[in-house]
């Protein structure tokens, strides 16, 4: 059915070029900048071949905002900026000046107007790093499938770390990630500390919804541990509990198969991943905390367990030492020690895939006691 | 009282909260309504926060799973979402989001985002992330009737914003801020990422495959949006030959950075000596790794080296289903400038392969482990090399292709009986 296309139409025209939107500070020395320092925290003093010079100047955003936060935001831009701003990969917004005595008036009309600390930087030639902000998805806010709520949780934790962002008194780069469900949308299994939802019950089947909305085979399908039968007659499927891990997939695939159990969904914690490649290869994370309860509106226990981790790395690591170039020093054993963290059953790895479930068990005596 | 007694203990401590920005919105917008602004969402802010109580009461969502919406001529890139608590906050029933393509680098005009926020202050909730996880500016709520009009506003701004990946598509491509900003950027991410984004719009916005596939580009070993942990295809910057040191700005650094300590003893290899007396550093470059720290440790004085390009790693997801993975190696070096030409020549005939013989929802990195890294390795045309693994297999149970075998009397007779050998080669190209 061919309709009339108005003459403004059109589809799969791309997003707008990058270089539409760089100052021009920045298009005349594209590729060729020479090094960068931190001058305090939030602030990054960049010199360019040519001898110009840019502050970058950072500050935490809590990724969901309103449009009249955007709008506050293009204003400063306007004002120190030429009209020209950008966000980073972990949700911060940067501001680029060129004339350093304007660095103080940004910082103080971003804070006081808009109301987003500066920080979330680190200096690495002088070992000082500041924490920078949480990674996360939508939670309770607009998903479908979490197990946890995320921005609650995020806020409750960077309130607790706020004097991290906003100083650089850490030993080294320490990444937070936060994913309400094993989808993981925030693939955050590569963290420093990480938080996943689990659900810890299989899903109750609605053998109404599944008639109604899923195709069996399929269902039956999604389950990576073959935990789902199709049961032909009844034209619905069920669910082995013994075998069914919880992952969602099966809901993911099909409605009738909700998993939600407010007193058993939860959050799960793991330490110890990195992507960088900075001394110590890329690394998963690893589970350390099995299962803390939703306790909106703060989350005191995931708060709790969060600074634990987070201090015993903080308080004993070496200069530049991440969380796993730090555990793997000391040993695990030693790490659970100092955050004061018991070690279950839960953690050693019975997933069905058996080369991940091997390269975890430890060979040989070698052991710290 | 307060209709969100457990809300309202959110904004406490000093972190920017998300509760006030959904209340700002809110009210901002009730502002504009009787300034006489069209707004075609009145309301719906303050519902999301009601709903968002009763999940605090509840401790679980109240989204459904979405039905199918989308806008002309596209089949991703608009995500449903219901309220379950439709009937009692009507405002909130249909509350899909959209996902907009960002600017490689998520560098903006305010000019731009302007009218992007005007268009959803009048066609939608108000509520926005910047960024969703894949690096979409994610448009948060409205109902299926304005995803339309909300696009078609897109289309008439200047310049126009196009909508980006969701579902079973290539997902919208994303870059760290390479060259615009960085000094470590061993390539133009920025470049690679617009010109991948605009060669494959069709593969992004039509959703075709198995499952979603992720392009993420990095340009030097930091990785500072993730590939090498969230994308099926990670591109990282690296380079080969030496790294280029000034000994002058060495002689700066060790005027107050302890450089034994700091950079020679991290160096993972052992590659850096420095003498103390002269304050000039060595590195032995054919035991390097390349891995960033001292160039770190010391930006003015140490630089990639001048032979740059990029790693390949394939495969990264997060755990659903098999389990959470970190790309491996599949290509180890490609030059800078053939990235944009090498990196379609290899990733058509992975999508073709995939998409012929992937099972619904399986990740190329899954697929990849079913199918055997030998088969990709052929499949891709790359010749196998010592640097994808960490060290050779453990077991003997490896494949011999017919062709790798001395002809003999039951190798004859097996094929009589119509044994099959291994083979490398897609099924399809034998027939």
């Amino acid at each position: 059915m061919a309709t009339e296309k108005p003459p403004w139409w059109k589809t799969d025209f791309g997003p707008p070029k990058y270089d539409l939107f760089l100052p021009e500070v920045i298009k005349k020395n594209y590729g060729k900048w020479a090094y960068h320092e931190v001058i305090r925290p939030g602030v990054i003093k960049r010199v360019a071949e040519s001898g110009d010079v840019v502050y970058t100047v950072r500050f935490g955003t809590p990724r969901l905002i309103s449009i009249y936060t955007v709008r506050e935001l293009c204003d400063i831009a306007d004002k120190y900026c030429d009209g020209y701003l950008r966000w980073t990969s972990r949700h911060n917004v940067e501001f680029i000046l060129t004339d350093e005595s304007k660095i103080d008036d940004l910082i103080k009309e971003v804070e006081e107007k808009v109301g987003f600390p500066c920080g979330g930087t680190w200096d690495t030639p002088r070992g000082k790093y500041g924490l920078t902000n949480i990674i996360h998805t939508q939670g309770w806010v607009h998903c479908h499938t979490p197990a946890i709520d995320a921005s609650g949780i995020v806020k409750a934790i960077m309130d607790e770390l706020y004097e991290y962002f906003v100083d650089m008194k850490l030993p080294g780069l320490c990444r937070i990630s936060l994913a309400c469900c094993a989808n993981m949308c925030g693939a955050v299994h590569a963290s420093d500390i990480s938080l996943v939802g689990i659900h810890r019950t299989p899903p109750l089947v609605d053998d109404d919804a599944v008639r109604r909305m899923c195709e069996l085979p399929t269902t039956a399908a999604s389950c990576p541990n073959a935990a789902i039968r199709v049961n032909a007659k009844k034209k619905t499927v069920e669910v082995d509990g013994e075998k069914c891990m919880y992952c969602g997939n099966c809901y993911t695939m099909c409605p009738g198969m909700p998993l939600f159990d407010p007193e058993n969904d939860g959050a799960a914690i793991l330490c110890g991943g990195k992507v960088s490649d900075a001394r110590h290869p890329p690394e998963l994370s690893k589970v350390v905390v099995p299962w803390v309860p939703n306790e909106p509106p703060r989350w005191p226990g995931i708060v709790e367990y969060i600074k634990k981790i987070f201090m015993a790395w903080a308080n004993n690591a070496k200069k530049h030492e991440r969380m796993i170039e730090f555990i793997e020093r000391i040993g695990w054993e030693r790490f659970f020690e100092l955050a004061g963290l018991e070690f279950s059953w839960h953690l050693i790895d019975d997933f069905r895939v058996p080369p991940f479930m091997y390269a975890s068990y430890r060979v040989g005596t070698q052991f710290r006691w | 009282m307060s209709e969100t007694p457990l809300l309202d203990q959110i904004p406490d401590g000093p972190w920017p909260s998300f509760v006030k920005e959904i209340r700002k919105t809110a009210e901002l917008q009730e502002k504009a309504i009787k300034e006489g602004k069209e707004i075609k969402m009145p309301g719906c802010a303050r519902a999301v926060l009601k709903q968002l109580e009763r999940s605090y009461e509840d401790k679980k969502t109240h989204w459904k799973h979405g039905g199918i919406v989308s806008v002309v001529g596209y089949g991703g890139g608009v995500i449903g979402r219901y309220s379950d608590l439709g009937d009692e906050l009507p405002e909130v029933h249909h509350f899909h989001t959209i996902r907009v393509n960002m600017p490689a680098g998520w560098f903006y005009s305010t000019k731009a985002l302007r009218q992007l926020m005007d268009v959803w202050e009048k066609w939608g909730s108000g509520l926005l992330n910047m960024h969703g996880s894949t690096g979409d500016i994610i448009l948060l709520g409205t109902r299926s009737e304005y995803l339309q009009p909300a696009f078609e506003d897109m289309m008439k701004m200047d310049p126009p914003f196009d909508i980006g990946g969701s579902g079973s598509d290539l997902r919208t491509p994303s870059c760290c801020m390479g060259p615009a900003l960085c000094e470590f950027a061993c390539f133009d991410t920025l470049d690679l990422c617009y010109d991948l984004t605009m060669e494959y719009q069709n593969e992004l916005h039509r959703p075709m495959w198995p499952y979603k596939f992720k392009f993420k580009i990095s340009g030097c070993p930091n990785d500072c949006v993730a590939a090498k942990a969230r994308s099926d295809f990670a591109i990282i910057g690296t380079w080969k030959g030496d790294i280029q040191i000034d000994q002058e700005a060495v002689k700066e650094y060790a005027e107050w950075m302890d450089i034994e300590e700091e950079v020679v003893k991290l160096c993972p290899t052992g590659a850096i000596s420095y003498d103390a007396e002269k304050k000039e550093i060595k590195i032995d470059n054919s035991n390097c790794v390349r891995c960033m720290h001292c160039i770190n440790k010391m930006p003015k004085a140490l630089k990639p080296g001048k032979e740059r390009g990029a790693t390949i790693c394939i495969g990264a997801k997060a755990p659903c289903v098999e389990g959470a993975i970190i790309g491996w190696v599949a290509v180890p070096f490609i030059p800078a400038d053939e990235l944009k030409d090498r990196v379609k020549e290899i990733v058509e005939p992975l999508w073709d392969w995939w998409d012929d013989e992937g099972k619904f929802r399986e990740r190329i990195g899954e697929f990849l482990w079913r199918m055997g890294m030998g088969k990709f390795l052929r499949v891709i045309g790359q010749e196998p090399d010592v640097r994808m693994i960490k060290h050779p297999r453990t077991n003997p149970f490896m494949y011999f292709e017919e062709k790798e075998l001395r002809p003999s009397k039951v190798v004859e007779e097996l094929k009589k009986r119509g044994i099959k050998f291994k083979s490398l080669e897609r099924e399809e190209e034998e027939e």
